[in-house]
């Protein structure tokens, strides 16, 4: 059986992989589950607390929270998700070639990359949100600049511990060219280390998808976003709690739900030591 | 020791080049003209020329960058666009709130995160360690926004313990600091003990149980002592990280500081503002890794030896 | 009079791995003893169980008793053990690069020892390690207290690491295979100063290593150890002699001679096997010459004899 499915045997993992799914299917089916639209104001019954129509209570337009909770999900999932491919895609590409071909070239990507390192993610972002303007595709964008170091350092690491093997050298002598030994050998064996923290950076881009989304660069109203909820939130978190409690408890446990699966797999796979290095 | 100082700080300089060249010229790509805001609707494009040469925007980059940095080394970070006071002005009056609320929210996170990271690594599986690691997952996973947010809503509106906001007296320093300290402490903790851990299988600490000393003052005098050298360094190189949340924290609060005004300047397209705030946070960055390796120095005599 | 050290049939687990099996072994007062065997037979496990300190590995003794000065160690507290452990009995690491705290000061790392069993003050202790590292030979003591471990030889290091099982004035003194890290110019040196001072100061001495000539060269008496059994112990006169086992006699026929590899012994092919893949019978008979279908089936009995034990179905025959 293949690792991801290993890892939903062991309790933490099942229990987080259940909450996964969940949150995975709510935002594939999204129209289907709920019973309002997210979009539709109903002003006379804003600032209703938990009841049995609206389970979570409604916001300052009235409209149904869980609803727009479940909305939200698709836009903060799609994004962040999104976001991070992008970012391992273009991660791997430059880590491998800059640890592959070395000289200038690794130069240039190791000092770039450990210059921005050292920056907090956020600000990344926010100067490139700054620059390509708010809504999901700058977001996107800046999200993915924003992790890119992290995976061009990663890949970069893979490769270069791997180069060294004697299966490569023996694949080199044997006459294979250099996108044959880097697609068909190198790669593929750096890839478990990089999809699982491509995963575990899945959970800190919903974070910052959600930061991003309360300074009101995110998804534009009426689009629900966990973090835009949480935004229009703040203003009523005297009046109407609930506003803001309930998107903020989705990105914890759902965050929450990506560390402890990526765990399980982490001990599935058996790849512990081969992260650390890079920490 | 003292020549590798001098060299470390050399290598400073075209780091602090580099991140000065990159901060100038991606400000240039935001769009929206700073200028509108200066000029009334449908003025003349001869007042517009006029402004513009006022604030230098008229001559070529290359120009503005030499003219920029040559005046930041002289400690002139221009005149805010929308403000009109000199920017130095704005950064002084910020700079004291942030370093003070970074400072305490880094000691927070270094005393709790220490101190969780040893109990859990000493109680490894059982319940206490379970307790505190799965406490640490729960506080790095929240954002810090909404977790400054449920602080405010517990204790200034429910237990009225604490102000909602601003900056007067050390109360309104308390649920900021423990906002952005939270996470912090998070990832002390988590650190310490996985290098508490790792440590206790060296080699020299079985010797140091066969030399007969007590299990606990192995771990606090020997282990520990191991244990930190990674925590500080990277505590080191993560002032980033604080800072970073200062700039959510600051504006969930309301408190002045370089956050609020980065955030208020970007929404402005206050260039020489932005610039401003943004060379404040990379030197802590820079300073940061430069530190980090000072103390690591301090901290490790081999580190000393290689490095003399 | 009761042996210092005794081990009494005692089994060792990992786990469930079953390391150790029923090895008995004692130490007298003031006696050099040798423990024998490739590396994996099991050394480093009877050392780490003779000081109680097998559960850093996390490891137990499932059978038998280890007694010191004639209490068994099982029932003490740990309390009580910690206190033999450097008072009465020093520990000499094998890889002396590793064995010192990194970040404290030599001086420091032994003071430590006599401050903390012998109630010395910190200028009392002092002076009792400049004494000790001047006996060791160690030129310029009062600079090398001054030291960090990275400044040091690996030789020097090992004499610091013997300082230190020394300065507790101990009874007895277990050397893990203390010079295999070690130049062999350095080697001799080494086996010559601990030999020399445990005589002198009448310390028993527990010495672990897999050169039969520095058994010869020190040792009192002898126990051969091959995956985690005791294949041969006694007096080192007669056992070298006429060795009953044929792994004693492999090793005796293949003392390194001056040009050969470290700790290679050509004599006899073949591994130890891991623990997980102990094979039937005697252990050691894919490896010996004189097997028959009884050591394949049948695991040999322990025979006492007048001055030791030999576990052996064909012992002492000729090849």
């Amino acid at each position: 059986m293949i690792a991801p499915l290993r890892a939903l045997r062991r309790p933490q993992g099942a229990v987080a992989g259940l909450w996964l799914i969940l949150v995975i299917c709510a935002a594939l089916f999204a129209p289907l589950l709920t019973p309002y639209a997210y979009d539709i104001q109903n002003l006379p019954n804003a600032y209703q607390p938990a009841s049995a129509q609206h389970w979570l209570g409604t916001d300052e337009f009235g409209r149904d929270l869980l609803t727009r909770l479940i909305y939200g999900a698709r836009t903060s999932l799609s994004v962040s998700a999104t976001a991070i491919s992008i970012s391992v895609f273009c991660g791997m590409v430059l880590g491998a070639s800059a640890a592959w071909f070395g000289g200038w070239l690794d130069r240039i990507v190791t000092m770039t990359v450990d210059l921005t390192w050292s920056f907090p993610e956020i600000l990344i972002a926010l100067i490139l949100v700054a620059i390509i303007g708010p809504g999901t595709t700058g977001v996107m964008i800046a999200i993915s600049v924003a992790y890119l170091a992290q995976f061009t350092r990663l890949t970069r690491a893979q490769i270069m511990t791997l180069k060294g093997e004697t299966f490569i050298e023996a694949a080199r002598s044997l006459g294979a060219g250099n996108a044959h030994l880097l697609f068909r050998h190198l790669l593929p064996n750096a890839l478990a280390p990089v999809l699982v923290s491509a995963m575990l950076a899945t959970g800190d881009a919903i974070i910052l998808e959600a930061t991003l989304g309360f300074f009101g660069l995110g998804a534009q109203p009426p689009v629900p976003s966990w973090g835009g909820m949480m935004s229009a939130g703040s203003a009523l978190v005297f009046k109407a709690p609930w506003v803001i409690i309930f998107p903020g408890l989705a990105v914890a446990i759902t965050v929450v739900a990506i560390n402890l699966y990526g765990d399980a797999l982490i001990a599935e796979l058996d790849i512990r030591s081969r992260l650390r290095r890079e920490a | 020791m003292l020549s590798w100082l001098v060299k470390r700080l050399l290598m400073l300089v075209p780091v602090f080049l580099a991140v000065s060249v990159v901060i100038f010229s991606i400000l240039h790509f935001i769009p929206g003209d700073p200028i509108d805001n200066l000029l009334k609707i449908g003025s003349s494009p001869e007042a517009r020329a006029e402004v513009e040469a006022r604030y230098g925007l008229d001559k070529p980059l290359p120009v503005q960058y030499g003219i920029w940095l040559g005046n930041v080394l002289t400690g002139d970070l221009g005149t805010a666009i929308v403000a009109r006071r000199p920017v130095a002005d704005l950064i002084a009056q910020a700079l004291p709130h942030s370093l003070r609320l970074g400072g305490l929210a880094l000691l927070f996170s270094t005393v709790v995160g220490v101190t969780l990271g040893v109990v859990a690594a000493l109680l490894r599986d059982r319940w206490p360690d379970r307790a505190i690691m799965g406490g640490v997952l729960l506080g790095s996973t929240m954002p810090s926004f909404w977790l400054g947010l449920i602080l405010i809503l517990i204790f200034s509106v429910s237990l009225g313990w604490f102000p909602v906001s601003g900056a007067r007296g050390w109360e309104s320093l308390v649920l900021p600091v423990l906002t952005i300290g939270l996470g912090g402490t998070a990832l002390v903790a988590r650190i310490t003990r996985v290098s508490m851990i790792e440590a206790s299988g060296r080699d020299f600490v079985m010797l140091l149980h066969a030399k007969g000393l007590s299990p606990l003052r192995i771990q606090l005098r020997h282990v520990l002592r191991h244990a930190l050298i990674p925590v500080v360094t990277i505590l080191a190189l993560r002032i980033g990280w604080i800072l970073g949340g200062a700039v959510t924290v600051e504006v969930v609060f309301a408190r002045p500081g370089l956050g609020t005004l980065l955030i208020k300047s970007l929404s402005q397209h206050d260039y020489p503002v932005v610039q401003a705030c943004l060379l404040m946070l990379a030197m802590a960055v820079i300073l940061g890794t430069l530190l980090g390796d000072i103390l690591q120095a301090l901290m490790d005599p081999r580190v000393r030896a290689a490095l003399s | 009079m009761t042996a210092l050290l005794k081990l009494d049939d005692i089994s060792v687990s990992i786990g469930n791995l079953g390391l150790l099996d029923r090895i008995s072994l004692s130490v007298g007062r003031g006696q050099v003893v040798g423990l024998v065997g490739e590396s994996g037979s099991g050394k480093s496990l009877t050392a780490m169980a003779a000081i109680g300190l097998l559960p850093l590995i996390g490891g137990r003794v499932t059978k038998g008793t280890v007694r010191f000065d004639g209490q068994d160690m099982a029932a003490m507290t740990e309390t009580q053990r910690r206190k033999l452990r450097g008072a009465r009995i020093g520990f000499v690491t094998q890889n002396p690069m590793t064995a010192l705290d990194p970040v404290q000061r030599i001086g420091e790392q032994v003071d430590v020892v006599s401050r903390l069993h012998l109630g010395l003050s910190r200028a009392d202790a002092r002076a009792r390690t400049l004494d000790l590292l001047t006996r060791l030979r160690i030129p310029e003591a009062g600079a090398v207290v001054d030291a960090w471990p990275h400044q040091l030889s690996g030789g020097m290091k090992q004499r610091i690491v013997i300082a230190m099982a020394l300065a507790g004035d101990p009874d007895l003194i277990i050397a893990d295979e203390p010079t295999t890290a070690l130049d062999v110019t350095v080697q001799a040196q080494i086996i010559q100063i601990l030999g020399s001072l445990v005589r002198e100061r009448g310390v028993a001495l527990l010495l672990i290593t897999h050169d039969m000539g520095v058994v010869a060269q020190v040792c009192d008496r002898v126990a051969v150890l091959y995956a985690g059994r005791l294949a041969e112990e006694g007096p080192v006169g007669p056992i070298f002699a006429a060795p009953a086992h044929p792994y004693t006699a492999a090793l005796i026929g293949c003392i390194p001679q001056d040009g050969m590899a470290k700790g290679s012994l050509t004599g006899i092919p073949g591994a130890v096997p891991s623990a997980a893949a102990f094979p039937a019978g005697c252990r050691f008979h894919p490896r010996c010459p004189r097997a028959s279908d009884l050591c394949r089936n049948t695991p040999p009995m322990i025979v006492h004899r007048t001055a030791g034990q030999v576990a052996c179905h064909h012992p002492g025959e000729a090849e």
